[in-house]
């Protein structure tokens, strides 16, 4: 049986159905900004406010940012462990896996905190 | 008399240093269809270096497994009418992602490794009943479409997900039977057979994109087996 360090939750079930799971959160999002944006006569900066104004949205963005995150860096993960390997790279193949995971989780957590400032940050 | 024009893969890692394709005209009768393996037999009459394996030459042995025109399949079952088209033109390689032990024969130690992986034997403890363990019709029926399997590895040679991870991912054929001991009644072992499947590689790196489906010789649905996995694990582990 193969674990794997860097997967998410070291458990393939797990990682499969983070992936399912946030990718209805998300399109349940998108659904949600979409018909807000759909359903007003008149659409511009106030209104833009004003929809995410709603502590409900509020949350709801926060955990689809966390959604966004998940799926993002179970999905760079499978990518990087399918093509970044030593069958493709030769010896070099782990390190440069490695850094590459490296740069994603950089990124993926910067996008997180990011996320976490635009909406729940004073602005 | 027709002509078929029929280019092999020819590499013999001792003494080339890369492979190379082969051409040659073969006169086939223009009366009837042939085989792909009797196309092949006619290459070798002219040519008798070229390898590759066969025995049953009916479909039933799985030795001649190989990608013929782009697909995987078993040459002596495929008609040449139906791989080469009205181009009358054969493309002849060896399955695609294992290392070449010479021209069509490849080395499938990593396929049958994956295989061994699953434990492809019936597992259970209980003193055996005087005569056999019974199954009801319906508990027999839900091994069809699964113990048909040869193990050619056709399907898994066509995986990108084996490929890339011939090492960890135990690849559509190697699952197929996977799944013909979870599905037995007889088996005492499907809680074990599990657990040893819950890793990111083995089952979850199937995309489902269904190579294995549409090659495999035998009309066999890899991808719906693995489905049926994914389900169980799904039910085990939440
Ligand atoms: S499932 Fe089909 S293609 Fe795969 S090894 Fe078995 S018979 Fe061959
Ligand atoms: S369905 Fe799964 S096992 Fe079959 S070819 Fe695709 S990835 Fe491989
Ligand atoms: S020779 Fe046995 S399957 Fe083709």
């Amino acid at each position: 049986m193969v674990t794997n360090a860097t997967s998410l939750g070291r458990s393939g079930l797990f990682d499969w159905l983070v992936q399912r799971f946030s990718a209805l959160v998300l399109l349940a999002w998108i659904a949600w900004v979409g018909i807000g944006i759909a359903s007003a006569p008149e659409f511009g900066y106030p209104q833009w406010r004003a929809l995410f104004a709603a502590t409900p949205l509020q949350i709801f963005s926060l955990i689809a940012v966390l959604s966004l995150c998940a799926h993002a860096w179970v999905g760079m993960w499978t990518v990087t462990t399918d093509y970044l390997n030593e069958a493709h790279l030769g010896r070099a193949g782990t390190a440069i896996r490695l850094l590459i995971q490296a740069v994603c989780l950089l990124l993926t957590l910067a996008c997180l905190l990011w996320g976490a400032r635009i909406f729940w940050g004073s602005g | 008399m027709s002509q078929v024009l029929v280019s092999i893969y020819r590499y013999n890692p001792e003494l080339d240093s890369k492979p190379r394709m082969q051409s040659l005209e073969v006169d086939v009768p223009g009366d009837r269809d042939l085989m792909v393996l009797d196309v092949l037999e006619l290459a070798k009459a002219k040519d008798p270096s070229i390898t590759y394996r066969r025995s049953c030459r009916e479909g039933v042995c799985g030795s001649d497994g190989m990608n013929i025109n782009g697909v995987n399949g078993l040459a002596c079952i495929t008609p040449l009418s139906k791989a080469a088209g009205p181009a009358r033109k054969l493309v002849l390689r060896p399955l695609p992602g294992l290392p070449v032990v010479r021209d069509l024969v490849v080395d499938l130690s990593q396929f049958y490794e994956q295989f061994e992986k699953i434990k492809p034997w019936l597992i259970n403890d209980e003193p055996p009943p005087a005569i056999e363990r019974l199954q009801s019709p319906e508990e027999r029926a839900k091994l069809d479409g699964l113990y048909e399997c040869i193990l050619c590895a056709c399907c898994t040679t066509s995986c990108p997900s084996f490929w890339w991870n011939p090492d960890k991912f135990v690849g559509p054929a190697g699952l197929l039977q996977s799944y013909r001991f979870l599905a037995d009644s007889r088996d005492a072992a499907t809680t074990e057979r599990l657990a040893e499947l819950d890793d990111p590689f083995s089952v979850f790196r199937c995309r489902g994109i269904m190579n294995c489906v549409s090659v495999c010789p035998k009309g066999l649905n890899p991808t719906r087996a693995i489905g049926k996995i994914r389900n169980m694990l799904v039910e085990q582990g939440t």
